[in-house]
């Protein structure tokens, strides 16, 4: 330890310490694959995992996700904890799409980029992912692709999810209306953490963000194990 | 006149013509046509009073900006007579014409000159030539036509003028003809220093004795002429007609930016152009969302947009210009060595909309109305900036489909959603649900054949929440059983 000379003895700042935004690094691409048409589970849980600060966020959409899933209604984006403008491109062609991410994936002002494309088109075969994905990781915005009507091709994801909607949780007040809604997630394919199979919740009005969002994992029996603790951070992949 | 001409067959010359303004109390006379001037209506009047005269009086709104800027426009036209050429008020040019008449053939014809380009453009314009500006101005509103009138003569063709033509405001102009000083001459041949001490706390632009000796030449009334517009361009001459543009891009964007440096702007439109060796042209134009002056960025933009272009048996001749510039000052580095986020968005902007297009890039703007469809609407991206989203009072979907797509009622109970419906041909039953809200149009947007919306959140056997609604309700009176429709769902 050095000292100076007039004060005495030099004080050491603690070391650096990991912070809490750093601690909810998201992985650069993740694919989210819907198994059931139309279903909303994966923006839901895609939604729920992002940051709430940043940049605006780019969301493509090819035409024939949007016919068939609907397009993102952007008012209840606020229910997620999302204030982030969100700049919409509407392309008819899963190229023009793919070609808009890595535009936006190259781009670090932008909070997130979020590709929605139906069906497995040619164009979106491993090369496209891996240049998705080198990108992604040299700007650090995290790259989303929503894949509806996909089997699950070959990917270059660093976190793979297979998302679906289950029945939700009985609402605290009416019996008969469906409560918090829950997704059944399947994580088979992750780079940085174990894959695995979990139930999520996800509650709007939980008084504190970190609380929103909750996993329980989940046996491959479809019965949830007693002893499973929720997951406390957001770090979803 | 030239407007109504743009849209529709202008009237007959025959016709009385007013253009209107808005006045304090309703429209009034902006201008007239030579008809409806001889008819005697009169600047300023109102338009009902004009009307109840001359009840086949034809009436069209003035374009007061339009009007500006096409005169705004005619400064820059006019300097191929002189070099010198500014506004004057707000329907008339100064021309400088020192030492430019004899390349027009004297002045005579130089008149007869410009009198005939303002008509091939459609105007008319009534012309004066004199040594000062004050009695220019006054001989071509209030003298003979085409008056061209030398040093000598200026006091002599102003004396029968009336001193409004000086001018002077209405309440001076009031002042001098209760005096008795209506015309020019009698206020040139008061003595001066009787004038002097009424007009003494008059400024210098409204003093009709400052004013006389503008006219007359006896104080000095220098012009001042607007710069011409600086056009950035850049330009390649080829030796040899070539096919491909791509080459040569680096150097026009490299030089374009350097002049635009020295000015210190960024482009915000740029236009491309190709000269072909059989005398034709193309042109390719991009836009930007944030004044730009970077090189690699202006190039990247034409990425993807010169292989449609159609060289034909190639061209000599490319140029790039910016056709919209916006002043950009030196911008200074972050000292964290990071980029700056916003303008790397504004970049990114102008990629996607520059090889996309422009409508399919947008930011969403908001419209306060019941209708959840009609609350989210989609502007261009480039020319817009985000606004935040208005706060939701309900629970709402999070995607939603547009069109909204109709579902087939199983079975249906007579309050509440279908216990089982068929949407893109697949089985769903209800489990749960929640609801009616009902959403009407606002009363201003309902019609009478309007038919209420009856919304519910209903979930089905495998999970999924759908936002349904029933359009109508039975025996509503307006049209037959409702039916079902799905038009979002619920994370």
């Amino acid at each position: 330890m050095k000292t100076d000379s007039s004060y005495g003895q030099v004080i050491q700042l603690p070391k650096h310490r990991v912070s809490a935004a750093q601690a909810q690094v998201l992985p650069a691409l993740t694919d989210m694959l819907c198994t059931t048409p139309a279903d909303p589970a994966a923006t839901g849980f895609l939604l729920s995992l992002l940051h709430q600060t940043g940049g605006p966020i780019l969301w493509v959409q090819d035409h024939m996700s949007r016919r068939e899933n609907g397009q993102l209604y952007t008012p209840s984006l606020p229910a997620f904890g999302i204030s982030h403008p969100v700049l919409k491109v509407h392309v008819s062609r899963p190229r023009d799409v793919l070609w808009a991410m890595e535009e936006g994936a190259a781009c670090a002002g932008l909070s997130a980029v979020i590709g929605e494309i139906h069906g497995a088109p040619a164009a979106l075969d491993f090369t496209a992912t891996k240049r998705l994905a080198m990108r992604a990781e040299a700007s650090g915005v995290p790259v989303f692709i929503l894949r509806s009507g996909d089997p699950g091709v070959l990917s270059a994801a660093r976190a793979r999810w297979r998302i679906m909607s289950l029945p939700s949780l009985t609402h605290s007040h009416d019996s008969k209306a469906p409560g918090t809604p829950q997704w059944d997630l399947d994580l088979f394919r992750a780079r940085a953490q174990q894959p695995g199979r979990w139930v999520a919740k996800y509650d709007p009005n939980a008084s504190r963000a970190t609380d929103r969002l909750r996993l329980v994992s989940r046996a491959d029996t479809g019965t949830m194990d007693a002893s499973d603790q929720p997951v406390p951070d957001r770090s979803g992949g | 006149m030239r407007v109504i001409s743009q849209y529709r067959t202008a009237p007959a010359d025959d016709m009385p013509v007013v253009l209107t303004r808005s006045g304090t109390h309703g429209p009034v006379v902006h201008c007239m046509n030579a008809t409806a001037l001889a008819r005697g209506v009169q600047t300023g009047a109102r338009v009902v009073d004009a009307q109840a005269i001359h009840p086949d009086l034809h009436i069209e709104p003035a374009d007061l900006d339009g009007d500006h800027a096409l005169l705004a426009r005619l400064v820059h036209w006019s300097r191929r007579w002189c070099p010198w050429t500014a506004q004057d008020g707000a329907d008339g040019l100064f021309l400088d014409i020192t030492g430019t008449a004899h390349l027009f053939g004297g002045e005579a014809r130089m008149l007869r000159d410009i009198a005939q380009r303002f008509a091939m453009q459609g105007l008319t314009a009534r012309i004066a030539l004199a040594p000062t500006r004050g009695a220019a101005q006054a001989l071509a509103r209030y003298g003979p036509p085409h008056t061209i009138c030398t040093s000598a003569q200026v006091v002599e063709h102003l004396a029968n003028l009336s001193v409004q033509a000086l001018r002077i405001d209405g309440d001076t102009n009031r002042l001098l003809t209760r005096l008795g000083l209506k015309t020019i001459g009698t206020l040139a041949d008061i003595p001066r220093s009787a004038l002097m001490r009424r007009f003494v706390n008059m400024p210098a632009d409204r003093n009709p004795l400052v004013l006389l000796d503008r006219a007359l030449g006896a104080a000095a009334d220098p012009l001042n002429a607007p710069p011409d517009p600086t056009h950035f361009m850049a330009r390649a001459r080829l030796p040899e007609p070539v096919i491909d543009p791509i080459p040569h891009l680096k150097g026009l964007a490299d030089d374009l930016c350097t002049t635009l440096a020295k000015a210190e702007q960024g482009a915000r439109q740029l236009r491309l152009t190709i000269y072909r060796i059989d005398s034709e042209f193309r042109t390719v134009t991009v836009a930007l969302a944030l004044a730009s002056r970077d090189p690699a960025h202006l190039q990247r933009l034409f990425d993807g947009k010169l292989e449609n272009i159609d060289p034909g048996f190639g061209f000599d001749l490319l140029t790039l210009e910016a056709t919209r510039v916006e002043p950009v000052l030196l911008i200074q580095e972050r000292l964290d060595g990071k980029r700056d986020t916003q303008a790397d968005v504004a970049g990114l902007l102008d990629r996607l909309t520059a090889r996309l297009g422009r409508d399919k890039i947008t930011w969403s703007d908001w419209t306060e109305t019941h209708k959840p469809e009609r609350v989210e609407g989609h502007v261009p991206a480039l020319h817009t900036s985000p606004t935040p989203a208005p706060v939701l009072t309900r629970e709402r979907p999070i995607r939603i489909l547009k069109p909204v797509e109709e579902v087939r009622v199983i079975y249906a109970v007579p309050e509440g959603p279908p216990s089982q419906f068929r949407w893109r041909s697949v089985l769903y039953k209800t489990v749960r649900h929640a609801g009616p809200e009902r959403i009407a149009p606002e009363w201003w947007m309902d019609r009478p054949g309007t038919r209420l919306h009856d919304y519910y959140k209903v979930e089905v056997q495998d999970g999924r929440r759908f936002w349904l609604y029933r359009e109508g309700v039975l025996y509503d009176g307006r049209g037959d059983d409702p039916r079902w429709f799905l038009h979002g769902f619920f994370a």
